[in-house]
């Protein structure tokens, strides 16, 4: 479906389904190829950005079944006949996470480069943390990077996500 | 208040709303210079070949058996270009050098069809060097003679004198580090050449004028040949102003010789070992006080480590000096500057643009002899505050001085200092091996370009036919808030809601001859001329709705997308009075203009009033110190900052909280290290990843972190009665230094001054709490020497040129020469 526009001309190209934001995808890509340029070269989700490309700074974390991953350091086929969760899946703009939505109202970006890792790292801990207090949101957050915000508006983000999160909860149980 | 700087009614400028861009942020949609790569068909990547010498001579570059390699289409080297091989305006820093300047410099391109491909043709290319001696730090430099560009001198007062009648006189060194920007979004362009041979570059540039201007040059093309275009960037921090030229023209020469858009984005570690930092600085200094602890007399020689080329290291230096007072009136001054060559990456802007410099050799000195001269520090600084009246050692009258007081007492109250000093006391008396303390430190920061035809900007506003409003700018957007900020100040002046403005990329065939979006001038500058164009077309439709109301034009009154009378009665929507106004052939859209007044600069007296206004600000930070380790925790910080009336407060507190910790990192944690050797690694960045350079995480944030914007601050020389926000607020975290030093010198006897390295890691803190019980001095640290009439620092020789950009010999082009 896409041009190989990464793909070394002399690597053997293998056949890839990856199972991203609920749609198998289907690409070729060289066994070297790292998830984060699979997904955003290959299948063309560029969300998911690239910072440190080294597991450092969290900004191309993604969910592999619900686990937050740093996608700079797994190859696509590791991905393979796994479930990817990308920024772009955590909601469309009429549709938006709780995260997301707290990240906007609490000004938890300012590039915004760095902001895909952390909605994906938080949807996730809030999954297992419902209800964190500002010193769990902090912890949770920390192997993630921000150069811009000073943190604290993503501390806030967290929290406020919780709050949404809860809310929602109870209005459509 | 002046017609600029008043609000209308029920404003949206103030009113405190999420970032332009934050839902296209959350879904992944907002788009970054590289993700337009994979959405351009055939797009090749380029790679460099880097040198692997701090300094040498290039006897051989054969392109040939990179060619071979499967996928690679091109090697661009000096002979492809058809302009001029420079990536600069000051020629001295060839696109494709024929001398190595730094470890790690870029001698050559390869273009692949792929990235893999072009970084295997990279390490194809046969390249023969000849090493040549280097020069890698500062102090070699200095030893070496080896400077570059002009050299300001700033005078005021009778230097001698003031030293000669002084009650105190302290002299000293003071070297310290810079900082490398990681933007979390690196360098990147793609350039194609599009209908009739137009060059069309998108580019992550704080810069887009001067990017054009580069790639021109380059290219051999006039700039109307050349569109420039910047989405937005993921963070600039003044990275991205002069350093995305080079970039650009390579991604632009490829393009031009294949025919195929071309794509050059850096790798980080490309990046951190190829563009410009932060430059670290080494000052010599003497001071004098009265015997109450009031400056006399300052004498200072700041030395800039401005690695291989000049870039902006001569207007970073002269901000240095512009600052070196920081909020102190210092009676007598003579302050000299220079550039040291080095063969390191060419350093440049960084948010505070040599403010930051200037200014820590000031708390750097009042931080060392407040001991000394028996004066809490506190108080030692705020007795040396400006007050009204006074001018800066440059000639400005300060204006507002009196805000730096009041934002003083406000966090002397709200943070509970008195009290929270006695608990200090008391923790400290208790507790051996780990000790605490409390510093206040004020910013001043002036505000403007320091060169007077940087302060000018462009808009263009297109009111169309439904009523619907497209705003252009020439201002960039890196996170900062900007767009924010320009919507909020249409939407005002139009008297429409926020929905009805959208705000296009910027572009250089939108807005032409702009300035970089730097020196915290964005919306001060920008805003004017989106006003100034918004201001334009509602004189026009005013006319419109006086006949159509039957009232005086004078009494119409646009707001909140209604057009009426003032004083109330019929209005009629916004979108019907356009569209007749249309159909009255009235002109709808308008080019906006500002040029900020009363500006005057001569750089090579150093003197005049450069300063449209002074941005003021005060932090007070507790820390926590271990003795066996030098770790600290931040306990405490409280901010009080100036930002004018803000024209948008969530924004404006972000770039307050953002900047002091980047500040508090440049001060606390990142540690840029070079390798000094004289093995052949020498002159290569140790610290060229994220596992080895150290920013801060959350880890050292300030456990509570309070910041408030000072209130009644209107400043009527700027739109809306706003201030500028970006860099001053970096400089509140010299109160964490100074925190650490403090707390270092707790172990040793009361009144033991200690000379802490910058930046303060638990290293340097652990040096300083040896040094303050009773250990030898820090390592590349200087001791003190205490007596009149001090070590005088270096002084220029006979043949030391005063300092004259470029830019303004090509504004005075009758003075060349001279
Ligand atoms: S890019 Fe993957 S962790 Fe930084
Ligand atoms: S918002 Fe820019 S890096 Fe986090």
């Amino acid at each position: 479906m896409t041009e190989p526009i990464a793909d070394s001309a002399t690597e053997e190209l293998l056949d890839l389904t990856v199972v991203v934001n609920g749609v198998p995808r289907h690409a070729k890509a060289p066994a070297r190829r790292l998830l984060s340029d699979f997904l955003r070269h290959d299948l063309r989700l560029t969300g998911t950005h690239v910072g440190c490309e080294h597991g450092v700074c969290g900004a191309c974390t993604v969910l592999v079944d619900g686990q937050p991953m740093r996608s700079c350091l797994m190859f696509a086929v590791t991905a393979q006949a796994h479930e990817v969760t990308t920024v772009e899946g955590l909601g469309a703009i009429d549709s938006m996470g709780p995260v997301q939505q707290a990240f906007i109202e609490c000004h938890g970006l300012q590039c915004g480069f760095c902001t895909p890792g952390f909605l994906t790292t938080i949807t996730a801990y809030l999954e297992d943390h419902p209800h964190p207090t500002a010193d769990e949101a902090r912890e949770a957050i920390s192997g993630n990077l921000c150069r811009c915000t000073g943190y604290q508006n993503i501390v806030k983000s967290v929290l406020r996500a919780a709050e949404l999160r809860a809310e929602r909860a109870g209005t459509t149980t | 208040m002046s017609a600029l700087s008043e609000r209308p009614a029920n404003p949206v400028v103030g009113q405190e709303i999420p970032h332009e861009a934050a839902s296209l942020h959350v879904t992944g949609e907002a788009l970054y210079t590289d993700d337009l790569a994979v959405r351009t068909h055939g797009i090749l990547h380029a790679h460099p070949v880097q040198a692997p010498h701090a300094h040498a001579r290039i006897t051989r570059l054969d392109p040939s058996p990179a060619l071979e390699v499967p996928g690679v289409v091109r090697v661009l080297t000096a002979e492809d270009v058809p302009g001029v091989n420079d990536a600069g305006v000051k020629h001295d820093e060839p696109l494709f050098p024929s001398e190595v300047m730094f470890f790690g410099h870029a001698v050559c391109w390869v273009l692949g069809e792929t990235l893999e491909a072009a970084r295997l043709g990279s390490l194809a290319v046969e390249v023969d060097y000849e090493p040549l001696p280097s020069l890698v730090t500062v102090h070699e430099a200095i030893e070496a003679g080896s400077f570059q560009g002009g050299q300001p001198h700033m005078e005021r007062g009778d230097i001698e004198a003031g030293f000669a009648g002084a009650a105190h006189v302290y002299s000293g060194e003071f070297e310290f580090a810079g900082q490398e920007h990681f933007y979390l979004e690196t360098h990147c362009s793609i350039a194609l050449v599009d209908e009739n041979g137009q060059i069309f570059v998108q580019s992550s540039t704080q810069h887009p004028t001067e990017t054009q201007d580069i790639v021109a040059h380059v290219l051999g093309l006039p700039s109307h040949a050349v569109t420039v275009q910047c989405l937005r960037m993921g963070g600039g921090f003044g990275g991205k102003e002069m350093q995305p030229h080079g970039y650009a023209a390579i991604a632009a020469l490829g393009s031009t010789l294949t025919g195929r858009p071309v794509r050059l984005r850096l790798n980080r570690t490309q990046d951190m070992t190829m563009s410009g930092k932060r430059h670290g600085f080494h000052a010599q200094w003497r001071v004098a006080f009265d015997d109450t602890g009031r400056l006399q007399a300052l004498d200072a020689t700041l030395t800039s480590d401005g690695g291989w080329s000049l870039d902006l290291s001569e207007p970073v230096l002269a901000r240095a000096l512009c600052h070196i007072d920081n909020a102190y009136w210092i009676p007598n001054v003579r302050v000299n500057g220079r550039i040291a060559k080095t063969h390191k990456t060419s350093q440049t802007a960084f948010r505070g643009f040599g403010g930051p410099q200037g200014m820590l050799v000031i708390e750097d000195i009042l931080g060392r002899c407040a001991p000394q001269l028996g004066i809490d520090p506190i108080e030692l600084r705020s007795r040396n505050f400006y007050v009204d009246g006074q001018s800066t050692p440059y000639g400005q009258p300060v204006r507002h001085p009196e805000r730096v007081a009041i934002c003083w007492e406000q966090v002397l109250t709200t943070g509970d200092v008195a009290t929270r000093k006695a608990d200090i006391a008391a923790y400290n008396a208790s507790h051996e091996h780990s000790k605490r303390a409390l510093a206040m430190t004020p910013v001043k920061f002036g505000i403007s370009f320091n060169f007077t035809s940087f302060n000018q900007a462009g808009a263009l506003v297109h009111v169309y036919k439904d009523g619907s409003v497209l705003i252009t700018h020439g201002g960039t957007e890196m996170g900062q808030g900007l767009h924010t900020k320009m919507l909020q100040v249409a939407a005002t002046t139009l008297g429409v809601p926020l929905s009805t403005v959208r705000l296009a990329p910027t572009r250089t065939d939108k807005v032409p001859n702009t300035s970089a979006t730097a020196a915290s001038s964005g919306a001060d500058l920008n805003g004017g001329a989106v006003k100034d164009a918004c201001e334009q077309i509602i004189e026009r439709l005013r006319a419109v709705a006086a006949g159509r109301l039957g009232v005086h034009p004078a009494d119409v009154r646009f707001s909140d997308g209604h057009v009426g009378k003032v004083g109330g009665g019929a209005t009629v929507p916004w979108a019907d009075l356009v569209n007749q106004a249309y159909f009255q052939r009235i002109q709808l859209w308008a080019a906006g203009f500002y040029r900020t007044e009363g500006l005057h600069w001569d750089s090579s007296a150093m003197h005049g009033s450069p300063f449209k206004y002074f941005s003021y600000g005060v932090a007070a930070s507790e820390v926590e110190v271990d003795e066996f380790t030098g770790a600290y925790r931040l306990r405490q910080v409280d901010i009080v900052h100036d930002v004018g009336d803000s024209l948008s407060p969530l924004v404006d507190i972000g770039q307050v909280e953002g900047a002091f910790v980047q500040g508090a990192g440049w001060l606390t944690l990142e540690d840029l290290r070079w390798d000094e050797s004289d093995r052949p690694s020498r002159g290569r960045l140790a610290t060229q990843a994220a596992s080895t350079y150290k920013l801060p995480s959350f880890s050292e944030m300030p456990e509570v972190f309070n910041v408030a914007l000072l209130e009644r601050a209107h400043e009527d020389g700027a739109v809306y009665g706003s201030k500028a926000v970006g860099e001053p607020p970096l400089m509140l975290a010299f109160s964490v230094r100074e925190a650490l030093r403090e707390a270092a010198a707790a172990f040793g006897p009361a009144g033991t001054s200690v000379d802490l390295a910058s930046p303060a890691t638990p290293e340097a803190v652990f040096w300083a709490v040896q040094e303050a019980r009773g250990g030898a001095e820090p390592p590349h640290m200087t001791a003190m020497v205490e007596g009149a009439p001090g070590v005088v620092p270096d002084q220029p020789g006979a043949d030391a040129a005063p300092l004259r950009p470029r830019s303004e010999q090509a504004a005075q082009p009758a003075r060349a020469g001279t």
